[in-house]
């Protein structure tokens, strides 16, 4: 079947105002979206530039916006969008080119919330026990592949760049409720601050975007909280 | 063209598993670069589901002499066994030590680290299957990863990230840099270093039908076997027994490690006639024949009669949500079935590189089959050839295979930076990339030689030629056609002019390292008059132990590949018949 599919394209050296351009594609219901992207760029337009690696919701590298909605290109198929498609980069990131953002920002806001295990007690040379209920705890969080589709989508975000943003408190989550951290108050003590976990509105987009199926959300309330018992 | 010159001790190119693992082991001595063409966190390692093998004994009574017995008779005896024993010894405080950075394995009751069955693995030299691949769910690469990742953040290490090296300065003998282009800018630098480690990951993107990502072109080794270095045993490619059906997407062998079944369209278990012992944890090479005799026996699902079904109906949805949660989610969300309820198609898909750049057991890479090392460049994980996976890897051993060797390579970073003196190279270091590059965005673009269409056609024949079994025929086949694709190789044209993140452009010297990776393997299997492991010649179906137990060396030499051959290193496993 024809898929019609509008991109918002941006060449920084020879359209820096950006323009919509459209294209129909041959497609077959089963196909992802990514691979539509593919036959575009392969076959008719070469200079379309977007990121990708996996092709199969693992690396990260494909969040964007489809038909409104940040989604992996890779993780959607056809059949699940219909034959009449509007991509655009995620928003609240400098845009580079196309559908490439610039991730610089991102990285350095999760890279803040100092995202490895603290614990300077020498473990021995064998593993540290941990129950299961204990792994279970933050389970949800190491799911995390860094795609930015839940910071991008979160409408404080997109006002104050500062925010650290969703992803970064998930990866704060995820040492937090590890039993086997102990550099909680570090990490509390900086969402503490401003631009942290207690600008989050609630706006709950952050969970619908997340391809991992992490509940984005519940990890920043669970982190609001663990800051006010930690004070 | 901007060019940009830096001054490092040591650089490694690639932030999969194996370097960022030699990243964390060289960095505290040394000015240390890391290198990589993707973000670090999208590292194919993150796809890496089932588990990583270590005879840590948390199930069941293991030692890691079995672990090595294991991997000798599945590599069909072609593994190095001393290579081998480092592998398997150093396992346990590998697995410790990822523990210790955080990396949040699944856990027993007792609180110590899971294990699962894996294919080929078993105790007491093959008697039942071994609780031995240490896992978290179903995505430990993911895992690995990011810890790995993790830690380098901790200690502040220096990342160039989507900056793709593409040249490589050898002088007199001696490594003197690398140089890279950056995709944002288009800019070209210089490495100035006198160290430099490989880890590029596979090349499975030769294949059509992949469970690898579109990254995976094996630039590393391309880069080096233009320079003359050889590559190991390139007739050795593994296919996994189960992608998901046309699409490739990996089922880890975790699925039938927890009890999945394979099963003909009649519902037959067909493993219990080719593996009566193990059944469907034979190792990946007989599962992928099996699965390729059933389907021309007609024994086949679908309307073309080519997949066969995993069956995990049995597990029971508690065990499923637990253990296999990432692998069911992909079916549920490319096949649109639910597994639980429904048995899967799937068929072999093309999955890891036994072969590669050749290196000892110190990750020095080797310039010929004399085992001469090459001063300053080193290989590790899945790039490189040490060789401890042989004719066929069993499951587990590469996440291992990247931590050990991964570290071995930063260990010897260490050791050479030590010993030597910062080196010098001067500024037309860059000169024959420039050229290239200008040679691409100056020729007038024509569909008829564009990227993908060469790309798609070097696919479509290697998947149609080069797979499972081959045979003198399909190999010289498949070599008129890779000439004939060289050719059209030379006249490629790019559309995409600019700077900016130009993919195009990249993607066009990638393809002359799918075209070098798809040279040598058919260069070497069409030398290999013999089957073993994953090389399967239908016109030489048995094992030759009088004239092949040797290792390939293929050196690039026009559109085909001059083949040498070193004995490989034998232990305390004498060749035996492969049964299970
Ligand atoms: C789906 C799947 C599941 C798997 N499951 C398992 C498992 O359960 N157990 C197991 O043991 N093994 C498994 N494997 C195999 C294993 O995951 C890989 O062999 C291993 O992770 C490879 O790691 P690596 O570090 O060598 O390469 P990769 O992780 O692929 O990393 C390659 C790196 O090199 C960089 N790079 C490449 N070219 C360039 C260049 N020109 N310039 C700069 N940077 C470059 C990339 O950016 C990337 O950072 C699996 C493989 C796949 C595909
Ligand atoms: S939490 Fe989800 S949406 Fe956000 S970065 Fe991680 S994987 Fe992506
Ligand atoms: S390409 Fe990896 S997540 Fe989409």
């Amino acid at each position: 079947m024809d898929v019609s599919i509008k991109i918002l394209r941006y060449d920084p050296e020879s359209d820096r105002k950006g323009h919509w351009e459209n294209y129909i594609v041959d497609a077959e219901p089963e196909e992802r979206i990514l691979d539509l992207l593919h036959k575009i760029k392969w076959f008719e337009d070469g200079s379309l530039s977007f990121r990708k690696s996996c092709a199969h919701g693992v690396c990260g590298s494909d969040a964007m916006v489809i038909n409104g909605e940040n989604m992996l290109a890779c993780q959607v198929l056809v059949k699940e969008v219909g034959n009449s498609l509007k991509i655009e980069p995620i928003r609240g990131l400098p845009v580079v080119k196309d559908l490439i953002v610039d991730m610089e920002p991102f990285f350095d806001s999760y890279k803040k919330v100092m995202p490895y295990l603290i614990n300077e007690k020498e473990p021995g040379d064998r593993e540290r026990l941990q129950s299961p209920e204990d792994r279970d705890r933050f389970e949800d969080t190491t799911k995390c592949i860094l795609c930015a589709a839940c910071t991008t989508s979160c409408p404080v975000f997109w006002t104050a760049e500062s925010y650290v943003g969703p992803a970064a408190i998930v990866n704060a989550h995820r040492f937090v409720f590890d039993s086997r951290d102990e550099g909680s108050k570090q990490r509390l003590e900086i969402l503490k601050d401003v631009n942290g976990a207690f600008r989050c509105r609630t706006a709950f987009n952050c969970t619908s975007a997340c391809p991992r199926g992490i509940q984005v959300t519940k990890a920043i309330e669970d982190i609001k909280r663990e800051t006010l018992l930690n004070n | 063209m901007k060019v940009i010159k830096h001054s490092f001790d040591g650089v490694i190119v690639g932030a999969g598993g194996a370097g960022l693992r030699a990243a964390i082991e060289a960095a505290p001595h040394m000015k240390l670069a890391v290198i990589t063409k993707l973000y670090p966190t999208r590292s194919h390692t993150g796809a890496a589901q089932g588990g990583m093998s270590a005879a840590l004994a948390n199930v069941e009574e293991d030692n890691w002499n079995w672990h090595a017995f294991d991997t000798v008779k599945g590599s069909d005896y072609l593994a190095d066994q001393p290579a081998v024993d480092i592998l398997c010894k150093e396992a346990i405080d590998a697995v410790i030590e990822l523990e210790h950075w955080g990396l949040p394995f699944s856990r027993l009751d007792n609180g110590k680290i899971a294990q699962r069955r894996f294919g080929g693995h078993t105790v007491k030299e093959g008697t039942s299957p071994a609780f031995r691949a240490c896992y978290a769910a179903d995505r430990t690469g993911h895992m690995i990863l990011q810890t790995l990742y993790q830690k380098c953040v901790s200690m502040g290490v220096t990342f160039f990230d989507e900056f793709q090296v593409l040249d490589i300065k050898i002088e007199d003998g001696i490594c003197q840099g690398v140089v890279a282009y950056e995709l944002a800018t288009g800019d070209i630098h210089i490495f100035e270093t006198r160290a430099v480690t490989f880890a590029t990951g596979g090349f499975g993107k030769i294949f059509k039908v992949s469970s690898n990502a579109h990254s995976l072109t094996g630039d590393g080794p391309g880069i080096l076997y233009q320079k003359g270095i050889p590559l190991e045993d390139m007739e050795f490619y593994q296919f996994h027994p189960t992608g998901i059906y046309r699409l490739g997407i990996l089922l880890s062998e975790a699925a039938r490690g927890e009890g999945g079944i394979l099963r003909n369209k009649d519902g037959e278990r067909f493993m219990e006639r080719y593996a009566p012992s193990i059944k469907d944890l034979a190792p990946r090479d007989m599962v992928s024949r099996a699965i390729a005799t059933e389907i021309s026996a007609g024994n086949g699902a679908g309307p073309d009669s080519d997949y066969v079904y995993l069956d995990l109906t049995h597990l029971g949805a508690e065990t499923i949500k637990k253990k296999l949660p990432d692998i069911t989610d992909f079916v549920r969300t490319y096949v649109k079935i639910e597994p639980i309820e429904e048995p899967i198609p799937v068929q072999p898909t093309a999955h890891y590189a036994m072969g590669g750049i050749p290196t000892d057991v110190n990750s020095r890479v080797l310039s010929d089959e004399k085992g001469t090392v090459l001063p300053g460049v080193y290989a590790a994980g899945e790039a490189a050839c040490v060789s401890v996976h042989g004719a066929n890897r069993l499951g587990t051993n590469s996440l291992l295979d990247i931590v050990v060797f991964g570290k071995r390579a930063g260990q010897s970073m260490v050791d050479y930076v030590t010993q030597t003196k910062p080196n010098q190279l001067s500024d037309n270091a860059s000169n024959d990339l420039t050229k290239k590059i200008t040679n691409l965005i100056e020729k007038e673009h024509t569909n008829e030689f564009s990227v993908a269409k060469i790309r798609k056609d070097l696919q479509d024949s290697m998947e149609e030629n080069a797979k499972i079994f081959r045979t003198k025929e399909t190999l010289e086949k498949q070599t008129e056609i890779l000439e004939e694709l060289r050719e059209r190789y030379e006249n490629v044209t790019i559309y995409d002019k600019g700077k900016v993140h130009n993919s195009e452009l990249v993607e066009a010297i990638e393809l002359d390292y799918l075209l070098d990776m798809s040279e040598a393997t058919v260069s070497s299997a069409l030398a290999r008059n013999e089957s073993r492991g994953a090389h399967s010649r239908q016109d030489y179906p048995d094992r030759d132990d009088t004239n092949f137990m040797k290792h390939s060396f293929a050196f690039k030499n026009e559109n085909s590949a001059n083949l040498k051959y070193r004995d490989v290193e034998l232990g305390k496993y004498e060749p035996m018949e492969r049964k299970y």
